[in-house]
């Protein structure tokens, strides 16, 4: 039947070739082509999970350690969250990473943080916190206090810190891409030696802005690099359902641009492939990343997720990112059990601190709502 | 005071901000090599150079946005839209992005930024090139809107906006490009936001008029003149934050106020500055606060049609008379 037909091929090309993570090991170094001596390759590269160690990455054991903490953070707040979710100490959405914290941790010791910048949708506590910002200041944002990160104006669709270059948490899907494009831009007139990282869900590539970004970033060869964290679901349509074409690294050709596909269940993939992107980007080269990952929670917190199967769920929990580089870990004999265990007690012990805090500062006065609308300080507001 | 040309004097105010600040950069549709749709931004490319004068394909929400992210990161972007009806395709960047960042962000990032353009009517181009977008952009808090009627306060204003510290939307308008009048050559000629201008002072009546509008409303007010009436002309010249104390102060004087504006009557600057003075000077009014507005439709194209469509200068006459109870 040609509708069957028709719906075969809208499947993911790697899907049929899936080996547990939904990318296939094509060759031994985990490129489908030869790169060009730049790094610069018109041919799409794959860097599948399970294809680096981390002494291959120029990565010391410190390191690799250090990542696995920066990871563990985001699950551990992320679920602490949820709980204070339920106890209604937060308000409006809560949108959880929980599951896709390589993409941010890996990318995060990719960049250089103060130098280069970074930008992303609404699901942003993972790579806020990934990137630096405090348990404290990430939390007293969710509760709505003083003591937040935007003082308890943003919530938690709106981080956003600018002492590490981190533009937002942004709300509306695709609406923050081109302003990617524009910092990426400012580091290249500036000519600072700074790169974007813009990332987005695969939900966004829906959006005309995104073409435009792409096309402008192109046309203008700024230093960006386009993330898309395909997690598989726009809220509760999957991909295939949503895109005539799935695969979205392929959209690059139509823009001049590299592109790649990395498997967001391993830390090392993401490292090696963002490194790789980042590169390009300082020679003004933007390129777009796919980073194939996956929610383990719903859209937010009211979405059941009817739309996947328990099983669907569980298989993608068995190649979890952080008991993936917990178990390279232990076999690698760079951490023991007992001194993971400690790493997971300190931060359960961090973010429950954070709680404290976030209990303890105080709500915004009323004034302040008045604050921040704008630079001047004397605009005339109607009051009443 | 030199005599300009209403594009020369926002060109001026362009030019020498960009002397001044190498951070400043003007992006949009034919800026550069084209020299500007309506030759606003004519010899620019060859003074600054294509990395300060950059020419953008189709691509309104991709090139605002992309200006946003750059004011973020330091940058003082002016971004042309070849008109404001084209804004609309940017219109999250606008009302989301650039509006909103400052406060969302706790006042951790600013966003300085210049989205400049013409706006409203042009003749018979229809509805979607017809809109006057200053009521619906002013209803945004986080944006200042600003709407010149002539090349000096185009000069002063253009230069404030490209220094102020928050996104502007500047309204010009295509039927004006070719205005001339004497614009001042001061040093560093800057015109507050947000200061009304007296335009013609008067006991009888006070017209609140801008842009095109407020050139009907000059003629309105010579031909009242001969009627015997003397009406006090306030040009806002600033949308938002909108002068309310000047104009308030001038209809203690009159105590008749007839709002003329070109946008669409519903929800707009008009019924907002009637809002305003009602709830101020109930007291003081003796009669109803009157507008004059395009029409509660879309604009037309036949020619008599959008005629009748725009404020005229014969209904502000018969409004102003109205309100003056007069026949």
């Amino acid at each position: 039947m040609a509708g069957e037909t028709r719906k075969q091929a809208r499947q993911p090309v790697a899907e049929g070739k899936a080996q547990g993570n939904g990318i296939s090991a094509v060759s031994q170094n985990g490129h489908a082509d030869a790169t060009a001596e730049d790094g610069a390759s018109e041919a799409f590269v794959e860097y599948p999970a399970g294809a680096y160690t981390h002494e291959e990455l120029g990565l010391s054991g410190d390191d690799a350690r250090a990542m696995y903490r920066n990871m563990l953070l985001q699950r551990r707040f992320e679920e602490r969250a949820a709980q204070m979710y339920g106890k209604q100490k937060i308000g409006g959405f809560l949108h959880l990473y929980i599951g896709q914290e390589a993409v941010s941790t890996g990318s995060a010791y990719a960049m250089e943080i103060g130098k280069d910048s970074a930008i992303t949708a609404y699901r942003d506590h993972g790579l806020g916190l990934a990137l630096g910002m405090t348990s404290n200041e990430c939390m007293a944002e969710l509760f709505g206090k003083v003591g937040g990160s935007s003082r308890g104006k943003g919530g938690s669709m709106h981080y956003f810190k600018k002492e590490l270059n981190f533009y937002g948490g942004h709300g509306i899907v695709g609406g923050h891409i081109a302003v990617g494009a524009g910092i990426a831009f400012a580091h290249k007139y500036k000519g600072d030696g700074g790169v974007c990282l813009t990332y987005f869900g695969d939900g966004a590539v829906g959006q005309g802005s995104f073409h435009e970004a792409m096309n402008l970033a192109a046309l203008y060869e700024t230093p960006c690099v386009f993330v898309i964290e395909n997690n598989e679901y726009a809220m509760g349509t999957a991909t295939h359902r949503a895109f005539a074409q799935p695969d979205f690294y392929r959209y690059a050709d139509s823009y001049g641009m590299p592109s790649a596909l990395a498997s967001g269940m391993d830390i090392f993939s993401v490292y090696k492939a963002m490194s790789d992107h980042i590169a390009m980007a300082r020679n003004n080269r933007p390129s777009i990343l796919e980073v194939r990952t996956y929610r383990y929670r719903g859209h937010s917190m009211s979405d059941p997720a009817n739309y996947r199967t328990r099983e669907e769920l569980d298989a993608r929990k068995e190649q979890d990112p952080i008991v993936r580089l917990k178990g390279y870990l232990l076999e690698r004999e760079l951490a023991s059990n007992e001194d993971l265990d400690a790493v997971d007690a300190e931060i359960k012990q961090e973010v429950m601190d954070s709680v404290t805090f976030s209990e303890e500062s105080p709500a915004p006065a009323i004034s302040e709502i008045y604050e921040q609308v704008y630079a001047q300080t004397d605009y005339p507001f109607l009051t009443d | 005071m030199a005599v300009l040309q209403f594009r020369e004097a926002l060109r001026a105010a362009m030019v020498e901000e960009m002397e001044r600040d190498e951070n400043i950069f003007l992006i949009g549709e034919e800026v550069a090599e084209y020299n500007g749709a309506y030759k606003v931004s004519e010899g620019m490319l060859d003074r600054f150079g294509a990395g300060r004068v950059i020419d953008t394909p189709i691509s309104e929400s991709g090139f605002a946005g992309l200006g946003v992210g750059a004011a973020m990161a330091g940058l003082r972007p002016v971004v042309e839209f070849m008109t404001f009806n084209f804004s609309f395709v940017a219109f999250d960047q606008l009302v989301n992005n650039a509006a909103k960042i400052r406060y969302m962000s706790g006042g951790q990032y600013a966003v300085p930024i210049v989205f400049r353009g013409p706006n409203g009517a042009a003749g018979q181009l229809a509805a979607t090139h017809n809109t006057a977008v200053e009521s619906l952009y002013s209803y945004f808090p986080g944006l200042k809107v600003v709407a010149p009627s002539n090349p000096d306060d185009a000069k002063g204003l253009l230069k404030s906006a490209i220094r102020d510290d928050d996104p502007v939307i500047f309204l010009e308008s295509e039927s004006m490009y070719g205005l001339k009048g004497e614009v001042s050559d001061a040093a560093d000629y800057l015109i507050p936001l947000g200061k009304a201008r007296i335009a013609r002072e008067g006991a009888d009546v006070t017209l609140v008029a801008h842009q095109k509008s407020y050139w009907r409303a000059l003629e309105a007010a010579d031909r009242l003149a001969e009627d015997g009436y003397e009406a006090e002309v306030i040009d806002p010249r600033t949308i938002r934050p909108l002068d309310i104390d000047a104009i308030a102060a001038s209809v203690r004087k009159t105590n008749r106020l007839v709002v003329v504006d070109e946008s669409n009557p519903f929800a707009s600057f008009s019924s907002e500055v009637a809002c305003q003075v009602q709830e101020r000077l109930f007291d003081w009014l003796d009669a109803p606060v009157l507008r004059v507005t395009a029409k509660d439709t879309p604009a037309p194209y036949a020619k008599n049609l959008i005629e009748y469509y725009m404020p005229r200068a014969e209904d502000i006459v018969a409004a102003a008379k109205k309100a003056l109870y007069a026949r």
